[in-house]
């Protein structure tokens, strides 16, 4: 069955894919939903295999559930067995469970390891149209295809092994257009992060967000997986861009993508997916592309941001609500209100992650490392997203160019956005990171700091050992 | 069908956690994942806020030991999906969650452990605060078939979604065996999505099973 049929009301993409894969109405009123694609890794997954050996059963649809090895990999080599024996016993598991129930493990020998969130795009399993859950909140990012993709806990990975169904109650669907053309030197790393800016870290709690207008269509898939991803830094269960001919251009030819005569049905079906004209919407937000500059993080959750030739927020300038929240990030973070964010100092920079770890991010970040060496005292790492990224970026010389401006060019995982293995900030070091969180402790020291910006603004601030404009370099 | 224990009230003492947005982060640092089961998470919880507290962290503070509902802000569990959070709060004691909102996937994870996510309205979480904060003693009862909160600071009115309240009363948290319950109503949806089988067939045909 075709989810084309169009009624006069127009239904929203996220509406078709939910009444697709809907296998049930629950008693409770939530949904049985059938999820297309289920992507697992070495964190959140082996608790899930021992409830279900617990239980006695087995995987329901094998052949539907991928996995890799990103979050505990380390970066400095990959060779086994691990030289972290917590990892390679964590590696380990994981392919103990995919042997056993006949799953792929896409692990470092198969030349694609990577950031799950990365290799399921760049493999072509991520498609219009598809449920994806994984169990991790980041799942968000396949939502650039015009996917639902959830992250979910462990007890839900073990559901869907089970049964290859989550059950969910229906988000509402939030459009959010942004109008008009991005300015040079603008990101879509700066236009979600402007987003949460105005819409609050939950804001989009109860919501999924569909992503609309000029900036999304005319930015490319790497870019739409950027804005998506950080979805959920904004409280939203999901978000997507409908898709386009930028979407089945990038599909086409890649791994899991239909072929031949497949590849036409695949396109008649995606194409009909997408949002109807007229559809609707339980919310609309609109903001102007043309206003958004390039934008770094300053406190302790990703809503609290300025524009990179902003002031901090002045605390008697705040509502009374808002002060002790501000404060609290500021005496963890050491800056002053008011103070602007330019000329802060970093001792760490950081490219890389499921937000900023693809090939492109790695070439904006090399545009402006081409222009000077890290400054003295700045550790500074890039980590390819996968495999392939890094294949791609070694044969267009980008490793050459980070190396030899000083950053150390590394193996692919998710290191330093999450610290589960060894590369961690140490003590109070400030770190200008591509990441997606700045909470406190997150980049493994339990006092560190991040600021989060685009990948050339992370590498225009380790040349400068503090947050310049990246524009100035680019 | 029930799966799970049916939880319909927790009654105990309350921990009053104050602040907005608290993320699993927070809750449980990652290095705390860096392991295959969810065994010793508790005496994690929050452990580099209360090393920076030294001790005047509600989970550290004497008055609250014991404690089995936490009573929190806005937002609580963003960020990380990790279930490793409601696992580590719940080995450390807690039972229940009352507060001025949940992230989504906490909320979630929270029910799959059975363990409730209560919401009160503004004015009533800050005098729940307060009454714990002065009466850490009191007992609270949270009675999730009445949808209220009793304790010394009155009754209130508490908000759970439905689809989690009747899961959590019914005793069908557990939601593995009600999705198995399906059966080949499972297949059948599969069948009729185009892409499960590679697009061979063309779109418009019905389901082959």
């Amino acid at each position: 069955m075709a989810p084309a049929a169009s009624t006069p009301l127009g239904r929203t993409l996220f509406d078709k894919v939910w009444d697709a894969h809907s296998v049930r109405e629950l008693p409770n009123g939530q949904t049985q939903l059938f999820i297309g694609l289920h992507l697992i890794h070495e964190v959140t997954s082996p608790q899930a295999f021992a409830m279900l050996h617990d239980m006695g059963l087995p995987v329901r649809f094998p052949g539907r559930t991928f996995a890799t090895v990103d979050h505990i990999i380390p970066t400095d080599s990959q060779l086994r067995p691990l030289s972290d024996s917590v990892a390679e016993a964590m590696m380990s598991e994981l392919e103990r469970n995919c042997r056993k129930h006949g799953i792929r493990f896409f692990d470092p020998a198969s030349g694609h390891q990577g950031i799950v969130h990365v290799i399921g795009p760049e493999l072509g399993l991520t498609q219009p149209g598809m449920t994806i859950a994984c169990g991790d909140s980041h799942t968000s990012t396949h939502g650039a295809f015009g996917g639902v993709a959830f992250g979910v806990g462990t007890s839900q990975v073990r559901d869907v092994l089970a049964t290859q169904c989550l059950t969910l109650s229906r988000p509402r669907v939030r459009r959010i257009e942004v109008t008009g053309k991005l300015a040079s030197g603008v990101y879509a790393k700066d236009v979600i992060l402007t987003i949460i800016r105005h819409l609050g870290v939950n804001g989009g709690v109860g919501f999924a967000y569909e992503y609309a207008g000029p900036v999304f269509e005319a930015m490319t898939l790497e870019e739409r997986m950027t804005v998506c991803n950080m979805s959920i830094e904004g409280g939203a269960r999901c978000g997507y861009v409908n898709p386009d001919e930028s979407t089945f251009a990038y599909l086409r030819g890649r791994e899991f993508a239909p072929k031949g005569e497949a590849w036409n049905r695949a396109l008649t079906w995606w194409r009909a997916i997408a949002s109807e004209a007229g559809a609707h919407y339980a919310d609309h937000v609109q903001l102007d592309g043309a206003a958004i500059g390039p934008t770094v993080t300053w406190g302790i959750n990703p809503g609290q941001s300025v524009g990179v030739d902003e002031r901090l927020p002045i605390l008697r300038e705040l509502p009374d609500k808002e002060r002790a929240a501000v404060e609290e990030a500021l005496l963890y973070m050491d800056l002053r209100p008011g103070q602007p964010i330019l000329g802060t100092k970093i001792d760490v920079a950081f490219i890389g992650s499921c937000t900023n770890g693809r090939i492109s991010d790695l070439r904006e970040a090399a545009r402006v490392a081409r222009r000077g060496r890290v400054n003295q005292g700045v550790r500074a790492l890039v980590v390819p997203g996968s495999h392939a990224v890094a294949r791609q970026a070694e044969a267009e010389g980008l490793d050459e160019v980070f190396r030899s401006a000083g950053f150390q060019w590394r193996e692919p995982g998710c290191s330093m956005c999450l610290a589960m293995n060894p590369d961690k900030l140490i003590g109070r070091e400030m770190c200008a990171s591509s990441s997606n969180r700045n909470f406190k402790g997150r980049q493994g020291s339990p006092t560190g700091r991040t600021l989060l910006m685009s990948p050339a603004m992370v590498a225009a601030a380790a040349l400068h050992g503090r947050v310049v404009d990246a524009r100035e370099l680019l | 069908m029930s799966n799970a224990a049916a939880v319909r009230r927790v009654v105990g003492r309350g921990c009053v956690l104050r602040g907005d947005d608290i993320d699993t982060d927070r809750i449980i640092p990652a290095r705390y994942l860096r392991a295959i089961t969810f065994e010793g998470l508790g005496e994690h919880a929050f452990e580099d806020d209360r090393k920076q507290a030294k001790g005047d962290h509600p989970l550290d503070q004497e008055r609250y030991t014991g404690s089995s509902i936490f009573i929190v802000g806005h937002n609580f569990g963003c960020g990380s999906s990790r279930e490793h959070a409601p696992q580590a709060l719940r080995r450390f004691g807690f039972r229940a969650f009352v507060g001025g909102s949940f992230a989504e996937i906490f909320f979630g994870n929270c029910v799959a452990l059975g363990l409730p996510c209560a919401v009160l309205c503004q004015e009533d979480l800050a005098r729940l605060m307060d009454s714990v904060e002065l009466d850490p003693e009191q007992e609270i009862v949270l009675d999730l078939e009445a949808g209220t909160l009793i304790s010394r600071a009155g009754g209130m009115r508490v908000e759970i979604p439905d689809g989690a309240r009747h899961q959590l009363l019914e005793g069908t948290w557990n939601a593995t065996a009600v999705l198995l319950d399906a059966g080949p109503a499972i297949e059948a949806t599969a069948a009729r999505l185009p892409y499960v089988a590679g697009f061979v067939a063309p779109p418009a045909q019905p389901s082959r099973s």
